[in-house]
């Protein structure tokens, strides 16, 4: 019998010759991620253990955004308990300011194809786009691993998903994995490895992979997996040989294939407060909103800016709409390319890089009645501001329609 | 076997993170601190209500969202005994263990329960409610050690020979 993809990663990572799915190993990850909200947890933990060095800080990565720029005073204090860390234990890779952690992770070398990469955010599945097995943890088992470089994990069922043909040019991959969570439902992939493949997934770009892989943790998947292919080696600076080893044997076993015809995909919403509450943006169409947020590590790079700023070209927006790049590099190449100023010269307002408004935290909060529609990965409850506000998730061009519209709109 | 009887709390399905601690409250500097905002997108009462050793029942996918851990820890810090759930979402599933917080997987006496029930619960054998007994599965072995020690610090404590055995 075969493998697939995460027993592939796993195989190599542990030097097994095999393993299945319920059986529990103990990996030695390649990188793990700490982001500002948890740092000051994750150093007390590691202190309470008994710990007096990091078992290697080179593959340590501590990055600030959920609180950059600070909103609060208190927030400063997360800051100093990361800088004291840092210097305490040697750590060299930190971002204060670069942007949001997934996209810092791919875009910065730091996960690459092939490793095994854990983060105290549940957005960490977001480096399986790179053909890495990454997945987020709580901040007690990342200080474990600080100490002792492993972590035990149990080997996932995987879910084959299967996209076939061209999208419309109306629909993103957002509509993709929007689509997919309508008919997983948000438990669906619970402790499970997603693996994309087909024609449609070939022929997307690796920011749209991450799209994808980034909320395959809202079905509950582990991690969501895309085999490496020549657009990923040139992004994670690779060659084809490095990553010839990392695909799935043709008799590998899946617990189930999902099937979808790119043609038949449709622009969606994730309507509140469900991020499986799946709707047509026609059944939708008319319904007035507040807000436009545009942005984000789900959707805030490139390619999302173009879009929205292609649609936004020479008009106005009809309500307040948000602009957050998912880093600073995508930043200062949005700004290269002109996007930036023809989405300010439409009304947006353009916020730095950081997860402040889709955490609820800061730019551009909510209140109670107001509805927004946004490019994000979270419709819950009290996620953007009060706990009475309605989020409706959507693609950028979807979202950038809305903006001009006031309502939502088909793009 | 440990056994243990407390009051019900009954919640619905995909109780999410955020709903057990939202994110405005996480940069709070303590759990304490955190506490009384529990569950409050939901019901911003039930904080105040819950008693040490009540016991939380929920639908579906309990846990899902964020990687938060401080969501167990309210949980516990709350005095919850252990929550009984249809399913639970994996990064909550694990920072449970590790804080030493008891989940049990049952998919039966969802349906049976009212807010207010007591519920005795045998550790690893069954849970029994109203006189009618529901069946649980043990944990995993490594999953029971840690649980046992008390949660992942201790049991680390203990590798590292900073605590007894």
């Amino acid at each position: 019998m075969g493998n697939t993809l995460i027993e592939k990663i796993i195989m190599k990572n542990t030097g097994l010759k095999d393993v299945a799915p319920g059986q529990i190993v103990t990996v030695r990850p390649d990188r793990v991620m700490i982001h500002d909200i948890f740092i000051p947890f994750v150093a007390e933990k590691f202190e309470e253990m008994g710990f007096t060095k990091l078992d290697d800080p080179d593959k340590v990565v501590l990055i600030y955004d959920h609180l950059v720029p600070a909103s609060l005073v208190e927030d400063i204090r997360h800051f100093k308990i990361g800088d004291a860390f840092a210097e305490k234990y040697g750590l060299t890779h930190v971002h204060r300011s670069d942007g949001i952690c997934h996209q810092l992770m791919t875009e910065q070398g730091y996960a690459k194809p092939g490793n095994i990469v854990f983060g105290t955010d549940s957005h960490t599945t977001t480096y399986g786009c790179v053909g890495c097995f990454s997945t987020g943890i709580g901040y007690t088992e990342m200080a474990s691993i600080l100490g002792t470089g492993e972590l035990w994990v149990r080997v996932p069922e995987t879910i084959k998903v299967e996209l076939e043909g061209a999208l419309p040019d109306n629909v993103m991959a957002k509509d993709v994995i929007l689509t997919l969570l309508g008919d997983l439902h948000s438990d669906g992939a619970t402790y499970k490895a997603l693996e994309f493949t087909g024609s449609g997934v070939d022929a997307m770009s690796v920011s749209s992979r991450m799209t994808i892989s980034n909320m395959a943790v809202e079905a509950g998947a582990k991690c969501c997996l895309f085999r490496p292919d020549e657009k990923t080696c040139e992004y994670s600076k690779v060659s084809m040989e490095d990553v010839a080893w990392l695909k799935a044997d043709p008799d590998a076993s899946y617990e189930r294939t999902v099937h979808y015809d790119a043609k038949d995909i449709k622009p969606v919403l994730a309507a509140p407060s469900r991020v499986d509450n799946i709707h047509k943006v026609s059944e939708l169409e008319g319904t007035p909103i507040d807000q436009v947020f545009i942005g984000s590590c789900t959707n805030g790079r490139l390619e999302d800016l173009a879009a929205a700023a292609k649609i936004m070209g020479g008009k106005k927006v009809a309500v307040r709409t948000i602009v957050t790049p998912a880093s600073r590099d995508i930043y200062k190449a949005a700004l290269k390319a002109g996007y930036l100023e023809t989405l300010s010269k439409a009304g947006c307002i353009i916020t730095q890089p950081g997860c402040g408004l889709c955490c609820g935290r800061a730019g551009g909060i909510l209140a109670d009645g107001e509805k927004v529609l946004a490019t994000n990965n979270r419709n819950f409850l009290g996620r953007m501001g009060s706990s009475k506000v309605e989020i409706f998730l959507g693609s950028p061009k979807t979202a950038a329609c809305s903006a001009i519209s006031g309502r939502i709109t088909m793009p | 076997m440990e056994q243990f009887t407390g009051k019900v709390w009954v919640l619905g399905d995909d109780i999410d993170t955020d709903i057990i601690i939202p994110t405005e409250y996480l940069a709070l500097p303590t759990v304490e601190d955190m506490k009384p905002y529990g569950f409050s997108p939901l019901r911003p009462e039930l904080a105040g209500q819950i008693r040490k050793g009540d016991i939380l029942v929920a639908g579906k996918n309990f846990g899902c969202g964020s990687s938060r851990e401080q969501a167990p820890e309210i949980i516990k810090a709350l005095g919850i005994r252990c929550v009984i759930a249809k399913s639970y979402a994996r990064i909550f599933f694990r920072n449970s263990i590790n804080n030493g917080l008891l989940l049990i997987e049952n998919s039966q006496v969802q349906e049976d329960v009212k807010e207010g029930d007591s519920i005795i619960v045998k550790v690893g054998e069954s849970i029994s409610l109203n006189g009618k007994d529901y069946p649980i599965q043990p944990l995993p072995g490594n999953l029971m050690e840690i649980l046992e020690a008390g949660g992942l610090v201790a049991a680390m404590q203990k590798r590292n020979g900073i605590r007894r055995a």
